[in-house]
């Protein structure tokens, strides 16, 4: 057996060698990431052009996870749809029930107790802290760091059991109605959730000391992924993504819904817009919200929690319906052709964890949506993608994805 | 907030711009070929300068005029949405000036639309489908697709030449308002009927 020996100059191109580095001079090499691959967080799927680690192009591919779900919605009536809006952003399900109800009930005109409120603000912003605690931790992981994980998805356990005492289950919660909400909260419940509140800024310093001044966490972000002021809003960023690049925009604070103007609370903004300040901003926002959650359970209001003027729309009371005609027939009204909605259009978009969640609805009267569009966080947070990525190194494509939080059961729909 | 004022000058600089009965927010009605002129002027003079939505209707296959785009603006200085509808000419091939170019933002969702309602998005830079793969032969979101769908070859045709297999209708059988309506009403109960789910 004889053995070649070939003499490489190894020079700028390092280990490809001086044969291999006149083939890929000036070549550009694909590279398919996803759509099932652990950065992108669900079936997202990125088609880029290398030049070495350089990205040139990103051209993201939607739609592996696309159900149907605005063709659904006009194929049933408006109760039979608060189950699908789980499966949206299904990091913050609680949060997504509340915007769709109370775009239905912007639709109807109805007025609801002040309990019921009250609830819908609490378990909102409940959802927003389990959703933060989870794009936290994963966010660390993305950059490297698997502790802080560990810590944001032992309190997240905690909440999940919370919701389950509240709704019945931990993730697909359908805990709205339009009118008001599916149950009013159970005994010693609130209790619970301050027990709750108060340790849960422990774990969160935790996380803080593991990341926040971390050498390799900073290097890692710092300066990655900058979107500027003018290009978040040109490309329709919602939510916190938005309020790091430094735009000052909380829809609770600026289109107040469900008595969120009764609330003392600071939207907490970025500077520079790249993924350190979208990762501080979360962790503001998770201290702010349990600023609120104190304020809600301080002055909790007694009373329903459901509007009676709901009549027909929202299920009357079980004993009611076995007991009395006129409540008999309310339900079965519900229950067969659905909850009569006036005709007409509206707009509704609610501060989610994600973004601005937006529901566009078109009535024609009746129990079932002429058209509901669903205005997906995610789905417009992704689009600056191709605009963004490149220049970055693909290392940093793990971070950048991460920093954005997006989820797909929303983003695909 | 917006006032009378902001209504009627945008009324008198815009010829087809007219108000429509709205609820919640500003609602315009502005022709199709205006709708740039007037997003660009509401972007630069108005501050209505993030594009939160865009999207179409489908008024069903019988209706004069069968689709329309709607959008969405927000201004952050007026703390108010406005909507624009416009309606798409041509029930057949329908299209549309796309308004990327002024709103970054509308590039995904004219994408969206058209992959929904085919909705033919002129001087887009990139009109090809998002949700539903390249190829897709219809348009789901329009009035005249039945919502368990329609048997479709499979997107990978290699794929496909193996498996002989294709994208089928979903059942429907148990969904709702969908019973049989002939035999009796036990006959009709959705697992006694629908022999598909238990293969």
């Amino acid at each position: 057996m004889s053995t070649k020996t070939v003499e490489v100059n190894v020079g700028d191109v390092g280990a490809r060698g001086a044969d291999a580095s006149h083939q890929v001079d000036g070549e550009k090499m694909a590279l398919n990431v996803g759509p099932s691959h652990p950065t992108t967080h669900g079936v997202l799927r990125l088609m880029m052009d290398l030049d070495g680690d350089v990205i040139t192009r990103c051209e993201p591919v939607l739609g592996y996870l696309h159900r149907g779900d605005e063709k659904i919605a006009e194929n049933m009536t408006y109760n039979q749809f608060v189950p699908y809006t789980d499966r949206l952003d299904y990091l913050a399900p609680l949060a997504n029930n509340v915007a769709y109800a109370i775009a239905v009930e912007k639709l109807t005109g109805i007025e609801l107790p002040e309990r019921c409120q009250a609830i819908r603000v609490l378990v909102s912003e409940m959802a927003r802290i389990s959703s933060h605690l989870l794009g936290m931790g994963v966010f660390g992981m993305d950059a490297g760091a698997w502790t802080p994980f560990m810590y944001t998805f032992t309190e997240r356990e905690k909440l999940y059991t919370l919701f389950e005492e509240l709704t019945g289950a931990r993730f697909t919660t359908s805990y709205t109605r339009i009118g008001g909400v599916a149950r009013d909260i159970p005994e010693g419940w609130l209790g619970r959730v301050t027990h709750f509140c108060e340790n849960l800024p422990k774990a969160i310093d935790e996380v803080e000391k593991l990341l926040t001044r971390n050498r390799i966490f900073l290097d890692r972000t710092e300066g990655i992924g900058q979107v500027s002021k003018e290009d978040a809003i040109a490309y329709g960023f919602t939510g916190p993504n938005l309020r790091a690049s430094g735009v000052d925009l909380d829809l609770r604070k600026d289109k107040p819904y469900s008595g969120y103007e009764k609330y003392d609370f600071d939207v907490p903004i970025g500077t520079r817009g790249d993924c350190y300040d979208r990762y501080l901003i979360r962790i503001e926002e998770v201290r702010q919200s349990l600023r609120i959650i104190k304020q809600v359970i301080d002055d909790f209001p007694s009373g329903l929690w459901y509007s009676e003027d709901a009549k027909k729309i929202f299920a009357p009371p079980k004993d009611k319906i076995l007991t009395s005609m006129e409540e008999l027939i309310q339900n079965f009204m519900i229950v067969t052709e659905g909850p009569q909605i006036p005709a007409g259009e509206v707009y509704f978009e609610a501060e989610n964890p994600k973004g601005a969640l937006g529901f566009y609805i078109v009535s024609k009267g009746g129990g079932v949506p002429y058209r509901l569009k669903i205005r997906a966080p995610s789905f417009c947070n992704l689009s600056i993608l191709e605009h963004m990525v490149p220049g970055h190194m693909l290392s940093d494509i793990t971070v950048i994805l991460g920093s954005l939080d997006f989820v797909m059961g929303e983003c695909d729909r | 907030m917006i006032d009378q004022d902001f209504t009627e000058s945008l009324l008198s600089r815009f010829k087809s711009v007219t108000k429509r009965h709205h609820e919640d927010c500003l609602t315009l009605e502005c022709d199709s070929s205006e709708v740039a002129e007037l997003l660009f002027h509401l972007r630069d003079e108005e501050t209505f300068d993030l594009m939160v939505d865009l999207t179409a209707i489908d008024h069903g296959e019988l209706a004069e005029i069968r689709f329309s785009v709607v959008s969405h603006l927000y201004s952050r200085i007026h703390r108010d949405y406005l909507r624009i509808h416009s309606i798409c000419g041509d029930n057949e091939s329908p299209s549309f000036p796309s308004v990327s170019s002024i709103f970054p933002a509308a590039n995904w969702h004219e994408r969206e639309a058209y992959d929904m309602f085919g909705i033919h998005f002129t001087d887009h830079p990139n009109l090809k489908r998002i949700l539903m793969w390249d190829g897709y032969p219809y348009y789901p979101l329009r009035k005249d697709f039945p919502l368990a769908g329609i048997e479709t070859p499979l997107p990978a045709d290699d794929v496909a030449e193996v498996t002989q297999a294709s994208v089928d209708p979903a059942p429907m059988m148990g969904g709702p308002f969908v019973s049989t309506t002939d035999g009796n009403m036990s006959d009709s109960e959705p697992r006694a009927k629908d022999e598909s789910w238990t293969e």
